[in-house]
């Protein structure tokens, strides 16, 4: 066990009856870092969390926090503390007792609590609101009281299970980047979970995309989304589009590729041991996609699309073609440079074949 | 005219409930001895009451004895109602269906099968069989307004108060008690007013040793109505308004 990482879980293994919810888990958080687990709902992330937290326990593999093996530490005994995803903050009490409530349990004498309690109410900029109830505050209020009753106890692993779900979207936008100061002003490492790929990317320094019971992929935000390592990883994060056809030939990392219409196009190869005629699946971001008029540029590949329709949302416009009998989406830029296209107008998307991966195609 | 049918109605119906209590609450300061003819304001009701000493032991022991059972059943009804909803096992359905056929069934049946009971286990008839039986059928109304509460528990709740560093038995009393108190509080009222004023359980299991109000009353009326029941009905009455006050009271000082 290495002193500089926090948290490091070797071999976890969770199973219920019939399934196996943790599969053979091993992950490594460095100190004073944020980590996400990304994941669907019923990929076993929150049972995952559940084993740090210490309210279930595994049934192979070793928890150790800071180099401590944790395996048989009641949840009340660990230097860890968990934000619930409904935030569990006890209705029958007032804000101040809700943060002082670990306090108390470690009995901290009253006047430090109080201390403590009104220094963390500030430092998550909640100031004179110790005497509220919960129920009397803004979901975004609750959020925040929730996450003061951890950090006040100095944890050394917060546990975040998707606290920002029940907040509305524009909330949700101002907390993701809240959590995130929140996390280096108080330097505690933060395992974070989530299905929400948006808040995992904003968020981390490292992301394990996770997917029945295993790790996928764990990767900085720009690595999982630029070099995703499985069909998987290209499809959950961000916005992709999937094309699939046979493998032609390979020259190099680039593959050929003939789509079902056809058409012949190009991409990296992003996994072993393809052979010509295998079934494959190109991933190609919508943003990667240049709606080319005329002048293409000579490296690109490209197929011919016919235009369904305009999806308008400011920065973030599309068009949805259909290219090869299948759906594809292409950014819009705004600044002018797109062309104005109607309804079943025929285009060439194009790109650059860096820029696209092939896996095999998942059956 | 539309907004005069309602109103009509529902004075009618309050009327109703209220007209009988009212006219007990006025014969009880009667002077007259007779229950029909008003004779003047009097308190002379209330003082034969208080000097009826068989009728104030009755009082105290019907007291004692709803207290008793009314906390006893809250007790056992509490921590039924958190296994029911904490647990899973075998034959669950059923006894939570036992409890529905205790509150259900026809009080007479409840009766007669108690009795039955004690006279095959040779039980003396007084306090202890009748505590025993008022605390079998206050049961499932405790279990009952205790689950109801526990329904809209968030089961994160202990989860948040263990991981904060409480060990169960002080989650139990920081954090469960002070959630599901309302219905505790609720669920030792129901009981102690269902106990108060039970007659056809208590005639079948209470013995010479321990005479309780219903009973008493109800032999009284038999020999033609005393103003003396009318002081007595008034003072439960403001007994039971006391009480429930006092209840109400207490969730608000707990809810602030």
């Amino acid at each position: 066990m290495t002193s500089h990482s926090d948290l490091s879980c070797t071999g976890l293994v969770r199973r219920f009856s019939g399934h196996t919810a943790v599969d053979h888990v091993s992950l490594d958080v460095p100190a004073g870092t944020f980590f996400s687990i990304l994941g669907p709902s019923g990929c076993g992330k929150t049972t995952l969390l559940r084993l740090l937290a210490g309210f279930d326990k595994p049934d192979e593999g070793d928890i150790h926090i800071r180099g401590q093996r944790m395996n048989d530490v009641p949840p009340n005994h660990r230097p860890v503390n968990m934000v619930f995803q409904h935030l569990a903050l006890f209705p029958t009490m007032s804000v101040g007792e809700n943060i002082g409530y670990g306090l108390k349990r470690q009995k901290v004498p009253a006047a430090e609590r109080q201390k403590r309690i009104v220094q963390v109410l500030e430092q998550v900029g909640l100031p004179d609101l110790a005497g509220r109830n919960p129920q009397q505050l803004s979901g975004g209020q609750r959020q925040r009281v929730a996450l003061a009753r951890c950090l006040v106890l100095k944890p050394t692993l917060l546990l975040l299970d998707e606290p920002l779900g029940a907040l509305d979207l524009k909330l949700r936008e101002q907390m993701k980047v809240e959590l995130k100061h929140l996390q280096k002003a108080f330097g505690t490492t933060f395992v974070y979970i989530t299905h929400d790929q948006s808040e995992a990317m904003v968020m981390s320094d490292q992301v394990a995309v996770m997917r029945n019971g295993r790790f996928d992929q764990v990767a900085p935000p720009e690595v999982l989304y630029r070099q995703p390592e499985t069909p998987f990883v290209a499809g959950f994060v961000g916005d992709n589009n999937r094309l699939r056809g046979d493998l032609v030939s390979v020259e190099g990392e680039l593959a050929d590729i003939r789509l079902d219409d056809g058409s012949r196009v190009r991409g990296r190869i992003a996994c072993e041991g393809l052979e010509p005629g295998s079934r494959v699946d190109l991933f190609v971001r919508p943003e990667s996609l240049v709606l080319a008029g005329e002048a293409i540029n000579p490296g690109y590949t490209g197929m011919d699309a016919r235009i369904r329709t305009t999806l308008f949302d400011g920065a973030n416009s599309r068009v949805e073609a259909e290219a090869a009998g299948q759906t594809v989406y292409a950014r819009l830029p705004q600044d002018g440079s797109a062309p104005r296209l109607g309804e079943n107008a025929a285009v060439r998307l194009a790109w650059d074949p860096i820029l696209a991966r092939v896996f095999e195609a998942a059956t | 005219m539309n907004r005069w049918l309602p109103r009509t109605y529902l004075t009618l119906v309050y009327l109703l409930l209220y007209v009988p209590i009212a006219v007990l609450v006025v014969f009880s300061f009667n002077e007259s001895r007779t229950g029909y003819d008003w004779g003047g304001l009097s308190l002379r009701w209330y003082e034969a009451l208080f000097n009826n000493r068989a009728m104030v032991k009755a009082m105290w022991n019907s007291l004692w004895l709803a207290l008793s059972a009314a906390t006893i059943s809250t007790l056992i009804g509490a921590l039924t109602a958190l296994a029911l909803h904490r647990y899973r096992f075998r034959g669950k359905q059923v006894l939570n269906g036992m409890l529905f056929v205790v509150m259900m069934s026809p009080e007479i049946v409840l009766a007669i099968s108690l009795l039955a009971l004690f006279l095959l286990v040779g039980m003396q008839l007084g306090y202890v069989s009748l505590l025993l039986a008022h605390v079998t059928f206050c049961l499932p109304f405790v279990v009952i307004t205790v689950t109801a509460r526990l329904s809209g528990f968030d089961e994160r709740l202990p989860e948040a108060a263990r991981d904060l560093g409480a060990s169960d038995f002080v989650m139990t009393r920081t954090v469960l008690i002070p959630v599901i108190m309302p219905a505790l509080l609720a669920g030792w009222l129901l009981g102690f007013t269902l106990s108060l004023d039970d007659v056809v359980v208590s005639t079948f299991v209470s013995g010479p040793s321990y005479e309780i109000l219903p009973l008493r009353i109800y032999s009284m009326v038999r020999v033609g109505l005393k103003p003396e029941v009318n002081a007595l009905g008034a003072l439960l009455l403001v007994f039971s308004l006391v009480m429930l006050i006092l209840s109400q009271w207490i969730l608000l000082r707990s809810r602030r």
